[in-house]
């Protein structure tokens, strides 16, 4: 008998991440953000926007709800990398003509990261789109799921 | 015209709890959009009334059913519910609304005689 750990597979290349370019990009964020946002939900101040994110598991599964109201499905990207789940995209403006009278509404790149609880299997993972809220569900790795053990009359 | 819509805060005395979706106004040609974002409602859960000029949208939500356990939360509970006050410009008659991904988007067209009419010179 043999014991192998689980190893995820390759994943896709994890993009170059620059530090300092998205600490530009944040400030950049700071100066542009208009003064009747919510300030109470600090996140927003370093992010732009920043949706909200709901993290469930059982025995088999994670599963990560995200409220992305008002985008399109193809503008939506996840990736998973080091048992990091990570939620990324654009909402684009939906309306180019129209002088926008009051908004309140983000428009633009969002990204949320999350420790994931377990060790998941990447080649499993799917995800549901649906009335503005994202489902990701992603089975545990065999190793993960917890093992009832049964013992043997001697 | 930069009053059509004014938030009314005098619907917090209420004994459900509601929770304010955040809202864009747009004038578009003959009229304006709304949108309102709330994230899980469904048409089925949409609430739109019209009642002395004010446009109330209730949005119940219908959330996927996730029988687990919940490890890390920050989505709000409460549905959604936000009151506007119309323009009189507005044809209230003609309000039309969608909703497509979890935004409502409300057509409000403006009557007819406040709209820009040109009158030739005969």
């Amino acid at each position: 008998m043999s014991l192998i750990r689980y190893q995820s597979p390759d994943l896709a290349a994890w993009p170059p991440f620059d530090r300092w370019i998205t600490l530009r990009d944040d400030l950049n964020t700071l100066f542009e953000l208009p003064f009747w946002s919510n300030f109470g939900r600090q996140s927003q101040l370093f992010s732009g926007w920043s949706p909200a994110l709901d993290l469930y598991q059982n025995n088999d599964d994670v599963i990560a709800l995200v409220e992305l109201p008002g985008m399109r499905k193809e503008d939506i990207e996840i990736s998973l990398h080091d048992g990091t789940l990570t939620i990324s995209g654009e909402r684009k403006s939906e309306t180019s003509d129209g002088a926008a009278e009051r908004t309140e509404r983000y428009v633009g790149k969002f990204r949320r990261s999350i420790t994931l609880p377990a060790r998941v299997d990447a080649s499993k993972v799917s995800a549901t789109y649906r009335d503005g809220i994202l489902t990701v569900t992603l089975p545990k790795a065999e190793e993960a799921k917890p093992k009832q053990i049964e013992v043997d009359a001697g | 015209m930069n009053t059509l819509v004014r938030q009314n805060d005098s619907d917090s005395l209420q004994k459900e709890q509601f929770v304010a979706p955040s809202a864009s106004v747009l004038e578009e040609g003959d009229g304006y959009v709304l949108q309102v974002e709330m994230p899980g409602v469904h048409k089925e859960g949409l609430e739109i009334s019209i009642e002395n000029n004010e446009l109330t949208i209730i949005g119940r939500r219908s959330l996927p059913t996730v029988e687990s356990t919940l490890i890390h939360h920050e989505s709000r509970r409460e549905n959604y519910r936000r009151t506007f006050e119309l323009d009189p410009s507005i044809n209230s008659d003609k309000i039309s609304a969608k909703v497509d991904h979890g935004v409502v988007t409300l057509t409000l067209p403006k009557a007819e005689h406040v709209r820009p009419r040109k009158i030739s010179v005969s």
